[in-house]
């Protein structure tokens, strides 16, 4: 049998790092006891466990990280993920409560913690891994924070020594309006406050939901969800950033670096991809700038709100020239083209001004220009929609992004209807989708209206299968769909599953 | 982890080193700044606008070519360099070489400069470790240049007359070693300023005075109401206490927030701090562009009453933004069809009335057209929006978020109007002029000038910028800079005392 013994590594990496963290001076060779369901992972697992449990929980872990990343892509709301995740939870990751009295709560809990720390070490390496990494355990600690038997949980919560001073009466009294301003607390009976360094609560700050007076937050005694979970965070991040310089001693293992290498690439690969096929399209011959225009009406309306919005004001802001490029370049217009397709775009500027502070951007995004990284991986990657919908609003005079999210429901109707969009009762649903932030499902919903007549054929012919309709997620996915749609049966157009029989091509 | 520093870094990270060491930084032949043209770092137009090109400056940090100081051969003292005067034509323009090296020369307080950035006398890693941008007078984007000391940082100025330069984070190695190191991941920004920068530009939405590059009085306004909201956040809210605003020499301002709280700020808390004071959400065609649940916050609520005031004068009558049928926007902010449709009445009857009057229209016709109590606070809260809308700061925010993004160094020369990027004291901004800012041509003329007593008896040589306008403000950066150094050597000692230790150690 494959007996790996797990307390190597930790030793190794308590040799690097351990004696500025108290954190591991807890650390002892021998099975832990786990007295709360909710783990803040400070203590590493430091029994020895098989290479076989090793793989097989991590992977169980990661199918979880995953599900979650999905919820969060789709914009379920904390409702439907809880109630999505708790069938997954159940079959990958159980972890019950204490009054459930179960028998495998100390064997639940075991795996839970190595998994986590298994999974620290295979994603520490970089630091896009350690932040979506961080960021889907943030969002799995705060799903059983919150399912969490409230007596057990408060028990949990007084292990941590967070430090939070007690606001008293005097001082409830001198900020009374304000405490009730910032809170949104509409009765001000009885409300408990605590008072922490504003660094403790960032996303209630960002928010605008504490009070701040010099310095400290003053934040209601039912935001503490959020304290614990920014508190998990911290610790969360700070254990990765150690982790990660300790990590090359680790490459030393050569039974745990394939593994650990290979759960970190199964973990890279996002699910809406841009894949160079989407670029490649039978039938549709070279791209030239000049086509553009015809084109955009298989555009997105992300990226037909872009496109129309250079036309009427002859330029685009960073952001906006950014999505747009790089989209441009995902469809297949070639860096010269898109230099042109710029230049000629920007009407109203000189040619040196171009020159000097565009083209280089142009060039940038393709990969013609930078560091060896950026060329060597050809720039940029055609943003996603998960991309586009987790991006910052645009501000004043900005127009990237997705307008599902960032228009109001009447400037969007408005576009749509422009788009050739009348149907009723389809915006008053798209409208119903914006309003729960399915920003992506509207716009699947859009694509499929709008391509109702060829859809039905080419699966009435079986021509596509459901492979080739599957949900959008990506911006050209929609155009390279769109235009094989309403090319079907354009003399030597390879339909996605083949046949080019006799199509009725459709009016655009 | 020293092991993996290069034997030949070493010396930098010593704060102890004395300028007789600086020869064990390489130098580079000469011909350098041929090399430097053909860079392919981003070209200092989009520098510029920091702000636009985030993403391309800071996503490949091997974009730009290292060029090592060059090490020139200047006697160290700056009196002891003092150049022959130069003369100054009707015809000089602040982008003359001859200009810009007088300027570093003469009057740029590169003392003062180090002490800010220093946080003591005695040169350490915060300034060391600390990253500058040259942007040459060729275009070419000099990134990761590093400094032992306030002298050498002259002297390349000197030499290579910088239109201008940026100031980056303070790293755990020194810049210019980070090719050197056998992990690169052991290079990171460590701590920078909090900083913010109010554009001009993102007004153009509701500036009716001035179009592009150019600014007035009127206009200014719209900063002046930024800094007064943004400082008292900052200090009330957040207790920061060294806030150093600075002019950013044609158009906006920026805020270095300097406390040492400040500066260990991760990205997350940087965000936080500008999502706080951000507003203003939606792009052009995002409708109302403020959305804030009732009762406001105690910030907005505060920031509503220092703007009030300014929305009577600077707005209404100044930028009159609703003439005409300009009328229309305003009229999309407002509730209640009944009103709207009054106002329409009476604004098409009389479109060329002033803004003021149409503002004041709103409430005597709501007299009649609103019955519910309900409608009146809808309307009072809808009024306040419009009011935040045209007066609430409009922060480039990104420009906050990131630790490691970059920002002009206060006293540069702006490339294109030639003034300097002076301080503004926010407890006088209403004061402040752009327009009367010195150009750096006028501050020359001035030393030329200038005809009082060269040296008193027993005190020290007078500097040349005491000789010119740019003294106040120098004058003001000293003490800023003083308060800074004495409460960072307060705080230092403290925690010495503390934690009995450096912090640093366990890199
Ligand atoms: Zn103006």
């Amino acid at each position: 049998m494959n007996r790996h013994d797990y307390s190597r590594v930790d030793a190794k990496r308590r040799a690097n790092i351990s004696h500025n963290k108290k954190q591991f001076a807890k650390a002892e060779f021998q099975q832990q006891k786990y007295d709360y369901r909710l783990n803040y992972y400070d203590v590493p697992p430091t029994a020895e466990i098989t290479l076989e449990e090793f793989e097989t929980w991590a992977i169980n872990r990661l199918k979880v990280l995953s599900e979650l990343e999905a919820c969060s892509f789709r914009n379920r709301s904390p409702e439907e993920t809880a109630e999505y995740m708790t069938s997954i939870l159940n079959k990958h990751l159980p972890l019950r409560s204490n009054s459930s009295r179960s028998q495998s709560l100390q064997e639940e809990r075991k795996k839970d913690h190595y998994s986590h720390f298994i999974l620290r070490l295979a994603f520490s390496s970089t630091e896009d891994l350690r932040r979506r990494f961080s960021r889907l355990e943030t969002m799995l600690f705060r799903l059983r924070f919150k399912s969490d038997d409230l007596k057990e949980r408060k028990d949990f919560v007084n292990t941590l020594n967070l430090e939070w001073e007690e606001v008293g009466d005097e001082e409830k009294a001198e900020f009374r309006k304000d405490l009730a301003a910032a809170g949104n607390i509409k009765k001000e009976d009885d409300q408990e406050w605590f008072k922490v360094d504003w660094e403790r609560v960032p996303e209630l700050v960002e928010q605008r939901r504490v009070f701040l007076k010099r310095g400290k937050a003053y934040v209601p005694q039912r935001e503490q969800l959020s304290l614990v979970v920014a508190e998990y965070t911290k610790r969360l991040d700070e254990a990765l950033e150690l982790t990660s310089r300790a990590i090359p001693r680790l490459d030393e293992d050569d039974r745990l670096a394939p593994i650990l290498a290979h759960l970190s690439q199964s973990f890279t690969a996002p699910d809406a991809a841009y894949t160079s096929s989407d670029a490649s399209i039978d039938g549709l011959s070279t791209i030239t700038a000049g086509a553009i225009d015809s084109l955009a009406s298989n555009f997105p309306l992300c990226m037909q709100n872009l496109h129309s919005t250079l036309r009427a004001n002859s330029h685009l802001k960073h952001y906006g020239r950014l999505q747009y490029t790089l989209f441009l370049k995902g469809i297949g217009l070639s860096l010269e083209e898109c230099i042109i397709f710029w230049r000629r775009s920007f009407k109203l500027m000189t040619d040196d001004k171009f020159q000097k502070e565009y083209k280089y951007n142009i060039r940038h995004s393709y990969g013609d220009v930078g560091g060896d990284s950026n060329r060597r991986g050809r720039g940029y990657t055609p943003y996603s929609c998960q991309k586009i919908l987790t991006e910052p609003l645009p501000g004043p005079g900005q127009m990237h992004g997705c307008p599902y999210r960032t228009f109001t429901q009447d400037n969007l109707i408005t576009m749509l209807q422009r788009t050739g969009i009348n149907d009723r009762d389809l915006l008053k649903t798209v409208k119903e989708d914006v309003t729960k932030q399915r920003y992506h499902v509207a716009c699947n919903r859009v694509f499929e209206h709008a391509h109702k007549r060829e859809i039905k054929k080419v699966k009435d012919d079986g021509t596509w299968g459901a492979n080739d309709l599957d949900t959008i997620v990506h911006p050209n996915t929609y155009f390279k769909r769109s235009w094989l749609l309403k090319h079907l049966g354009d003399g030597n157009v390879g339909v996605v599953g083949g046949g080019t029989g006799p199509g009725d091509r459709m009016e655009e | 982890m020293p092991h993996s520093i290069t034997p030949d870094s070493t010396p930098a990270d010593d704060s102890s080193r004395t300028i007789s060491q600086v020869d064990t930084i390489k130098s580079e032949p000469d011909t350098q700044t041929q090399d430097i043209s053909m860079a392919d770092a981003p070209s200092p137009a989009e520098a510029d606008e920091t702000k636009v090109n985030l993403e391309d400056l800071f996503d490949d940090e091997d974009s730009d070519q290292e060029f090592a100081s060059s090490a020139p051969q200047f006697k160290s003292e700056e009196e002891a360099s003092q150049p022959a005067p130069i003369k100054i034509t009707s015809k000089s323009t602040f982008s003359d070489p001859d200009i810009m090296r007088a300027f570093y020369q003469r009057l740029f307080p590169f003392r003062y400069l180090f002490q800010w950035l220093n946080h003591s006398a005695t040169p350490s890693n915060d300034f060391a470790h600390r990253e500058f941008a040259f942007t040459l007078p060729n275009d070419a984007y000099l990134r990761y240049q590093s400094f032992p000391t306030a002298d050498l940082l002259r002297k390349q100025c000197v030499q290579q007359i910088p239109s201008r330069f940026e100031i980056g984070p303070v790293y755990s190695t020194n810049p210019r070693d980070r090719k050197s190191l056998r992990k690169a991941s052991t290079f990171r920004p460590l701590t920078k300023e909090l900083v913010f920068d109010i554009d001009m530009t993102d007004y153009d939405d509701i500036r009716t005075c001035c179009t592009g590059a150019s600014i007035c009085h009127k206009c200014w306004a719209f900063i002046t109401m930024a800094i007064k909201v943004i400082d008292v956040a900052l200090r009330d809210d957040f207790g920061f206490k060294h806030i150093l605003w600075v002019y950013s020499g044609r158009r906006g301002a920026h805020a270095w927030v300097c406390d040492k709280r400040a500066r260990e700020m991760d990205d997350a808390k940087r965000r936080a701090v500008a999502g706080y004071l951000e507003l203003l959400k939606g792009g052009d065609q995002g409708g109302k562009k403020v959305n804030v649940r009732r009762p406001l916050h105690p910030h907005l609520d505060r920031s509503l009453n220092i703007l009030k005031e300014h929305f009577q004068t600077s707005i209404l009558l100044e930028q009159d933004p609703w003439a005409e049928e300009k009328c229309e926007h305003l009229l999309n902010l407002l509730p209640d069809a009944t009103l709207k449709a009054a106002l329409q009445k009476k604004w098409d009857s009389s479109p060329s009335r002033p803004s003021a009057s149409k503002w004041s229209d709103i409430d005597t016709l709501a007299k009649s057209a609103l019955s519910t109590s309900k409608a009146s606070k809808e309307l009072l809260e809808a009024k306040q929006d419009i009011v935040l809308e045209y007066t609430y700061p409009r922060l480039d925010a990104e420009v906050s978020k990131k630790l490691n993004h970059l920002l002009k160094s206060p006293f540069v020369i702006h490339p294109g109007t030639g003034r300097v990027c002076v301080p503004i004291d926010p407890r006088k901004v209403e004061e402040f002029d752009p327009l009367g800012v010195p150009t750096v041509t006028q501050l020359l003329n001035e030393i030329d000038e200038w005809e009082g007593e060269e040296v008193k008896k027993g005190e020290k040589k007078m500097q040349d910028w005491e000789k010119t306008s740019l003294k106040p403000y120098v004058d003001f950066f000293r003490v800023f800079v003083a308060g800074l150094v004495k409460e960072e050597k307060k705080t230092g000692i403290k925690r010495e005392r503390e934690e009995g230790g450096d912090p640093m150690e366990l890199f």
